[in-house]
């Protein structure tokens, strides 16, 4: 059984237009949809990327997978149970169950608690064990994130270096013995020679300590390192899942193609093309019905702009992409390759 | 390489007064820069780059001191010239900066265009016309529509604003423009035609940029030479093929197969412990030894020479005629994390 | 010992007072006003052991003479009132009667002023806009009035002056807090705690608490400056406890008795005291507005 499951899931933010704007020059509430239908599904012991640029709706649904914010329309499911429909008994078991790993250790750190304090924190506030047994597993968790626990058990965060402190925040959301991890961005604040430590430390103690993990991050470097299936996200739609290897060597939505063009590549010799895209983002405001990449999309007709292609049926470990055009895309680049 | 290099930097020190004591943020950077060519320098956070650019545009804070024994600009010393002269005749007309926090380089309450006009009429005696109309040529050379000029730095995205800011660079046909982190934080799209139109200025203009950033990635694509940097110093120096093919510093090595790389999903990620020194009070040693799994004695005691491995290659390390080896053992988890 | 003992209980208290009497001391002005406050401190605790006299009986000098009116001297360093009281008992009782006010109602007012402050900000909504507003209604009553006439409608004891200055000086510590509260409160440890399970007032008083503790510390000893110098206004009014000694009393003694222009002492020894512990209480402030407001920090 799934472990996770997201039906369509819909967020939207209601813009603030100025009460003389509303009554006087008549202009209706504007509504930003920061995330569209969503469906996706985590299985156990698996580890999903998100990918997509700033705006495409990762972050919206973190909070709302985390219980943070609540979904406009759409269910979340967790292991078969609606989310919010939980009682309180239920809340807090959800609590323990899923944790969070936050962007930005320098802001995600109570600057005034001791490190111990920070890591005990959530089994102290759900009351998970007693003291003396929380002392222990928290000791344990400080060794196991590479933090000698008499060492820096007594420090503030603030003695820490960006690591050190990426590895408390890891430590207290693992503490907690969660079924699954929200990761948010948790190496874009790091030093380049820190981050793979971190992201091996993820990998490794996802595997022993058996969780599942949401990965969300802009960086596919990154996630094709971590990720074992691949969502890739524009202005709050869902474009492509699959595998991650195939999503990253095998693209078939223009945008994904696009986007992995893009990243840059540590070796002076390689080339890469050009991406296949014009114009800016826009702020997904009163978007048209369509797939909300036509506007930059060089393949795109009119029944893109009218009707957006759901990804549905994403149970199973296939490889999809919401796109009218895939056929023609595909043979464009069967062409290209070919030259 | 036989041309005579447009910037010249030799043996520039950079030391900040603090309250904890003296920090030694850069330590004898010796580095040339060649007419048209792309110099990145790459290094992480308190390496000391964005020192070391303070150093060269005269913009250090109150408590930090520079000193060197040449800094050349075309065969002219900078660092002997005054201040006022300085400003005057070297800023933006010979060297420019697009500055790290480019986004908010911006005054909000002045239209955009009108900030490059002022920039341009406050180093020239150009007529408000013609700034104007040269200011219209700099946005087409950036990829920005010229009726953006009269928009608000708000009106426009994260990277409009980049390009605009390069565009006030370009203003005055400088012959070197220092770009500090000119990506970062802007998406990969972004990033990617930001890069692209760096790369087509130069082949359009006979500039020279130093290109600095975190992100070997981005250095890797756009550098014809690069500098890797940690702790104050250069650690390492080559053209970027011969760095990235043949790294002799077992820093250079660390961050190489520390860094993932899209185009090999399998590869291990090997991180390199430990963090970054503090700089504070004088180097006795190399600054990476702690990190280092190859360090030997003398790494700790004496302060490494650079050497030339030939080619426009140096190395700061005492260990680079076992380079290959290094190089070998480094790609293995157990190099960098043993027992312990 | 193992960790989860040694960072819990007293000794961690201990430790946060340590860290706040370094906080104090390491500004030269903050630290001459903590050492002028606890000698203010000493005085009012040792009061009946210190004070030579009882301060409302007569005095003689050593010619038998009745000593009304006189300058300072070795056995009157404060002088002596028309009635031949001795000025220096009655200051050092006062001090006794000021710390008592001061430190009552700074801590009371700081108590509410916290609370309300650190809930109308985490909550936000109507019930900021309740307490709020209330706080509103309080700025717009003016000081000194409202604790006259509330001393008056109560009586002139000592708890009716201390209810009076409480009930109107907490609204500027609510507003401060409110705002430092909301700040906090976007903060991404505070989104971790509430991910992490934490309740709402666990989050108030474990989270954002300890993050505005330098603010509030900072408040309380305004407070309490505030509260002596209300006191002394009112008591120089009239409108202080009869039955207790304080040095805004003292004055008002000296007014009643016409002889303001002609005794300097009498008004000196005591506004002395209250500028001089007012003044000391505003540079331990300061000291933790160095702390409270990072940007005034010197680097």
């Amino acid at each position: 059984m799934a472990l996770l499951e997201l039906k369509d899931v819909t967020r939207h933010y209601e813009v603030k237009t100025g009460l003389i704007d509303r009554v006087f020059r008549g202009k209706p509430i504007r509504k930003i949809k920061a995330v569209e239908s969503l469906n996706m599904v985590l299985n156990e012991n698996e580890v999903v990327g998100i990918a997509g640029e700033s705006g495409c709706g990762k972050s919206t649904t973190c909070m709302i997978i985390a219980g943070l914010l609540q979904p406009s329309s759409g269910e979340v499911l967790y292991q078969g149970k609606r989310v919010d429909q939980f009682n309180t008994q239920d809340q807090r078991w959800y609590r323990h169950q899923v944790q969070m790993i936050f962007q930005d250790p320098y802001e995600s750190l109570n600057p005034r608690f001791r490190i111990f304090d920070t890591v005990a924190e959530g089994p102290r506030a759900l009351r998970l064990w007693p003291e003396s047994e929380i002392a222990s597993k928290v000791e344990s968790m400080l060794g196991s994130v590479g933090l000698e626990p008499g060492k820096y058990g007594d420090r503030y965060p603030h003695e820490l270096s960006g690591g050190e402190r990426q590895r408390v925040v890891i430590a207290s959301a693992l503490v907690m013995e969660p079924r699954m991890v929200i990761a948010d961005e948790p190496l874009s604040m790091l030093d380049v020679s820190i981050r793979a430590g971190i992201l091996e430390l993820l990998k490794d103690l996802a595997k022993k300590r058996h969780f599942s993990c949401l990965y969300v991050s802009h960086d596919l470097s990154i996630l094709g390192h971590i990720a074992d299936r691949l969502m890739i996200m524009y202005l709050g739609q869902a474009v492509e899942i699959g595998p991650t290897t195939e999503v990253i060597q095998k693209p078939q939505h223009p945008y994904t193609k696009a986007l992995i063009s893009a990243v840059p590549v540590p070796d002076p010799r390689i080339k890469r093309g050009i991406p296949k895209i014009s114009g800016d983002i826009t702020r997904p405001i009163d978007p048209p019905p369509g797939c909300r990449f036509t506007p930059r999309c060089p393949y795109a007709n009119h029944t893109c702009s009218e009707n957006f292609l759901k990804l549905d049926s994403v149970q199973k470990t296939n490889h999809l992409a919401a796109c009218h055009r895939l056929d023609v895309v595909s043979h464009e680049s069967e062409m290209t390759s070919m030259v | 390489m036989s041309q005579s290099p447009r910037l010249e930097v030799r043996n520039l020190s950079v030391r900040y007064q603090t309250r904890g004591g003296e920090v030694h943020a850069v330590n004898q950077v010796s580095f040339d820069v060649f007419p048209n060519e792309v110099f990145g320098i790459a290094g992480e956070s308190g390496c000391g780059k964005s020192t070391l650019i303070r150093a060269l545009m005269r913009l250090l804070p109150e408590n930090g001191v520079s000193d060197a024994d040449l800094i050349q600009y075309e065969g002219q010393s900078l660092d002997r010239m005054s201040e006022k002269k300085f400003r005057e005749q070297v800023l933006w007309s010979k060297i420019a900066l697009v500055p790290q926090s480019a986004m908010n380089s911006l005054n909000p309450v002045y239209r955009v265009g009108d900030q490059i006009i002022e920039a341009i009429r406050n180093h020239t005696s150009q007529e408000k016309h013609e700034a104007r109309s040269r200011v219209e040529e700099l946005f087409d050379v950036v990829g920005l529509e010229s009726d953006l000029m009269d928009s608000y730095p708000h009106e426009f995205s994260g990277g409009m604003r980049q390009r605009a800011m390069i565009a006030m660079s370009l203003a005055l046909d400088p012959g070197l423009i220092i770009m500090d982190e000119p990506t970062t934080g802007l998406d990969v799209l972004v990033q990617e035609r930001i890069l692209r139109r760096i790369r087509e200025i130069r082949s359009h203009i006979a500039s020279s940029i130093i290109l600095i950033t975190h992100d070997i990635a981005v250095i890797a694509e756009m550098s014809d030479r690069i500098a890797v940097m940690y702790g104050g110093r250069i650690m390492e120096q080559a053209q970027s093929e011969d760095l990235f093919d043949t790294p002799c510093h077992p820093y250079t090595l660390g961050l190489k197969n520390a860094f993932p790389s899209i185009q090999k999903l399998g590869q291990e990620l090997v991180s390199i412990p430990g963090s970054p020194p503090s700089l504070l009070g004088k180097q006795t040693g190399c600054p990476f030894e702690a990190r280092c799994p190859f360090s030997i004695d003398q790494c700790v005691t004496e302060i490494p020479k650079i050497e030339s491995l030939g080619k426009n290659h140096e190395v700061f390390c005492f260990r680079n005629t076992d380079a290959p080896q290094m190089r070998e053992q480094a790609t293995s988890m157990s190099t960098w994390h043993s027992s312990n | 010992m193992s960790l989860a003992e040694k960072s819990s209980g007293f000794r961690s208290f201990l430790r946060t007072l340590r860290e706040h009497y370094r906080i104090v001391h390491s500004n030269p002005l903050g630290r001459i006003g903590f050492w002028i406050v606890i000698f203010f401190l000493v005085i009012a605790i040792l009061a009946p052991w210190l004070a030579p006299h009882d301060p409302w009986e007569m005095q003689y000098d050593k010619d038998g003479n009745f000593a009304s009116l006189q300058p300072p001297s070795w056995k009157f360093p404060a002088g002596t009132t028309h009635l031949g009281y001795d000025l220096f008992s009655q200051l050092i009782l006062a001090t006794r009667t000021t710390f008592i006010i001061g430190a009552v109602s700074g801590i009371i007012s700081i108590l509410i002023g916290a609370n309300i402050g650190l809930f109308a900000g985490f909550y936000g909504g109507k019930l900021d806009e309740i307490l709020m507003r209330f706080t509103d209604i309080l700025y717009g009553m003016p000081f000194l009035p409202f604790v006259i006439v509330l001393i008056a409608l109560f009586g002139r004891k000592l708890e009716f002056v201390i209810l009076a200055i409480v009930l109107i000086i907490w609204r500027t510590s609510a507003r401060v807090i409110r705002a430092q509260t909301i700040a906090i409160k976007q903060r991404q440890f505070i989104t971790a705690a509430r991910a992490r399970g934490c309740s709402n007032l666990r989050i108030i008083y474990r989270h954002i608490l300890p993050n505005v503790l330098p603010l509030l510390l900072l408040y309380a000893s305004f407070n309490i400056a505030w509260s002596i110098i209300t006191e002394a206004s009112a008591s120089f009014l009239g409108f202080g406890d009869g039955n207790t000694i304080s040095w805004g009393g003292m004055l008002y003694e000296l007014w009643l008795s016409g002889k303001t222009r002609v005794a300097w002492w009498w008004f000196a020894s005591p506004s002395l005291c209250i500028i001089l512990l007012v003044t000391s209480l505003v540079f331990v402030s300061r000291a933790y507005e160095e702390v409270a407001n990072p940007r005034l920090r010197k680097r």
